[in-house]
């Protein structure tokens, strides 16, 4: 097992090279640069010999791979992301907390859509073509359809005219600059819920479509009929047997529900005002921020890499029919 | 469609159970509701089972057998229900319940299930957790129903496995069932239906799924667990060699119903029904020295809601009388003993053409 994780690890380091590498050249492939944007934003005219000082001095009319080399050789040796163009800042300045944030809305909100989704699919399987069924069957097809930003902003004028709630961002504005404290996180947590349902709410209707699917399928097996012929009670039966195997693809699916909360939810982000990751990409890639963008998706990789290792080793843990070699 | 009733050479269906009647299903009828019509998949079955004795239930695919068994347990899936009749059986101390009274969810019917009367499955494959040991299986059985503690329950799952011939018994309490071939597991499926000591086992097809030299094993090994403990056997199948092997009694069923039942060398050597006679033909003989073609029954089962009238097996069968068989459902016919039959054939005198029955 701890050879297999090692394993894994090691695996990890030429993936990355290559998501780096990809995400690197991707970045660069539009036409211009981030001086070529930023004049073009610009109001006044800008004098061609700035803007050529401005490029040798951003390493901008190096070659493509002199750049990366420098850029990726930073990040080993010294762990240094690169610098920021728009925020004139180091990336490590600008990435970390946000990064901590994301973490935290990510799990919250995972954690939220599997307490909500499983036992309503199950509910929705065992209570299969009742009202009851067919009720949640429609809410989660609304919640599907739904877009979140939608949701959000509907939420938000909600919360902001009948309860007189500030509800954008993820701290009150005193907080928004303010060092970390006791007063800070728990302003973090009060506002933590509105983004959390919002950014579950898709989620949840669709691991409740599959939590349906799954356990459907396996009601019907032969080794349910041959527990409940051995004399074991419905209740005990359907939480020992059919939901404990149909929880297992769920398992697998933290792979890919993680990455998506991470990045996936930008527009979401944006609408919301949430210091996270993804308005963050959103913006350096407008600007062709490269440093910056080229960071972001490196350490979306990385997340993305490691929910797979450890839904993997999850299902290896609770699932006996796969071996880790 | 009701029976015809005739006065005589009826058999008497409403004798008490006697004592050393285990089980007797009268007139059970199981409908599956679906949105399509109802299916009546088991329309009216009767058979008896004695103590220590094997009941053979015989037909094609799709004649209700299964379910039959399954409405004994009252594990019939939805949208089934018995709709009527009687599954009598008789419980340790000696009192007669009514399985097909209980509520299918409830506590009596669940101490029955795994205490009285166990039952085996057709896939060794698919009824074992694919998640939880062979162990924890057999030991929640014993858990349920009997009063002992985990310790002393892994010791008697220990020696179930071993009695049911699993070798290595204590390392293999701990194996998941895909770690086991075929034959181990429906050794382990049995090891968890004996657990507790039944008066009755229930065995679904039990060698269907299996090779022809772990069948023969599988079948030995559930007579001399039989012998050992005096449990009878309820015992579904498809396949005549098995019942000529083991059998004490059968039943022929056809679409739901009985058709022939009686002792083993009645039905073999005295068969009476169309059907039981088709179906002992269709038998493969090495001795055979003609090379002729394999006798069939011509045609199929036929579709669930295209049920012929009078008597079901009337379109396929040789001995067809026009204007009665499609006409008449015909009664049981008592032969010799417990020997009976439903065939005009041999009710025939008594019989006159019922108008009600005649489709418009």
């Amino acid at each position: 097992m701890l050879w297999y994780i090692a394993r894994r690890i090691i695996y990890l380091i030429p993936t990355l090279l290559i998501v780096s590498i990809i995400a690197f050249v991707v970045i660069q492939l539009p036409p211009g640069d981030f001086l070529a944007s930023l004049i073009s934003k610009a109001e006044e005219t800008v004098d061609q010999a700035q803007v050529d000082a401005l490029r040798e001095r951003y390493g901008l009319d190096e070659p493509i791979y002199v750049q990366y080399w420098k850029w990726i050789s930073g990040i080993i040796t010294k762990g240094d992301f690169g610098r920021s163009f728009e925020w004139n800042k180091d990336v490590s300045d600008l990435i970390w907390e946000r990064l901590g944030l994301t973490v935290v809305i990510s799990l919250l909100t995972l954690a939220f859509i599997w307490i909500v989704a499983i036992p309503i699919g199950i509910y929705s399987a065992v209570k299969k073509y009742t009202i009851g069924d067919y009720v949640v069957t429609v809410i989660g097809f609304i919640g599907l359809a739904i877009p979140n930003f939608l949701l959000a902003l509907v939420l938000m004028y909600i919360a902001f005219r009948y309860f007189g709630q500030s509800v954008g961002g993820l701290f009150s504005p005193e907080y928004i600059v303010a060092e970390w404290s006791l007063d800070r996180v728990l302003d973090l947590l009060s506002h933590l819920w509105l983004p959390v349902i919002i950014l579950g709410t898709a989620g949840t209707a669709a691991l409740i479509r599959v939590m349906r699917a799954n356990l459907l399928d396996e009601l019907s097996k032969l080794y349910v009929d041959a527990a409940r012929a051995r004399g074991l009670s419905e209740l005990k039966l359907l939480f020992k047997y059919p939901v404990r195997v149909a929880l297992n693809p769920l398992v697998s699916a933290v792979a890919w529900v993680f990455p998506a909360l991470v990045s996936g939810s930008a527009i979401t982000s944006i609408v919301l005002n949430l210091q996270t990751t993804g308005p963050l990409l959103y913006r350096s890639l407008q600007a062709q921020d490269m440093y910056l963008a080229g960071s972001l998706i490196l350490l979306v990789s990385v997340l993305t890499i490691i929910g797979t290792l450890v839904s993997d080793i999850l299902l290896a843990w609770i699932d006996p029919r796969i071996q880790l070699q | 469609m009701q029976p015809t009733h005739t006065k005589l050479d009826h058999v008497d269906d409403t004798a008490k159970i006697d004592n050393q009647t285990l089980l007797d299903v009268k007139d059970l009828k199981t409908h599956f509701f679906t949105d399509e019509g109802v299916v009546k998949a088991v329309d009216g079955v009767n058979l008896s089972l004695k103590r220590g004795e094997t009941l053979c239930v015989v037909g094609e695919s799709g004649c209700g057998k299964s379910v039959t068994a399954r409405s004994i347990l009252r594990i019939v899936p939805s949208p089934g229900e018995i709709v009527s009749g009687e599954i009598n059986f008789q419980q340790r101390d000696g009192e007669v319940i009514d399985l097909a009274g209980m509520n299918p969810k409830g506590r009596e019917i669940r101490k029955i299930r795994g205490g009285e009367v166990s039952m085996i499955f057709q896939e060794p494959m698919s009824s074992l957790s694919p998640v939880h040991t062979i162990g924890s299986q057999i030991m929640e059985a014993i858990l349920l129903h009997l009063p002992v503690s985990r310790q002393e329950a892994r010791k008697r799952a220990v020696s179930m496995l071993d009695l049911v011939g699993i070798p290595r018994p204590s390392e293999q309490l701990d194996a998941y069932s895909f770690e086991l071939s075929g034959g181990m597991r429906q050794r382990a499926m049995i090891a968890i239906a004996l657990a507790c000591e039944p008066q009755l086992l229930i065995a679904d097809e039990p060698t269907t799924a299996l090779d022809v030299t772990t069948q023969a094993n599988i079948l030995d090994l559930i007579r001399d667990l039989q012998q050992d403990s005096g449990m009878s056997v309820l015992f579904i199948t498809h396949d005549l060699g098995v019942v000529a092997e083991i059998a004490d009694d059968v039943v022929v069923m056809y679409l739901g119903r009985d058709v022939e039942s009686g002792d083993v060398d009645s039905i073999f050597h005295d068969a009476k029904h169309p059907y039981t006679r088709a179906l002992l033909q269709s038998i493969p003989r090495y001795d055979s020295r003609e090379n002729r073609r394999l006798y069939s029954i011509k045609g199929t089962v036929p579709h669930p809601f295209g049920r012929p009238n009078g008597c079901p097996f009337h379109p396929r069968c040789d001995d067809f009388i026009a204007d009665r068989c499609d006409s008449i459902d015909p009664p049981r016919h008592s032969i010799k003993g417990e020997h009976s039959v439903r065939c005009l054939l041999y009710s025939a005198a008594d019989e006159a053409p019922s108008n009600k029955d005649v489709p418009s």
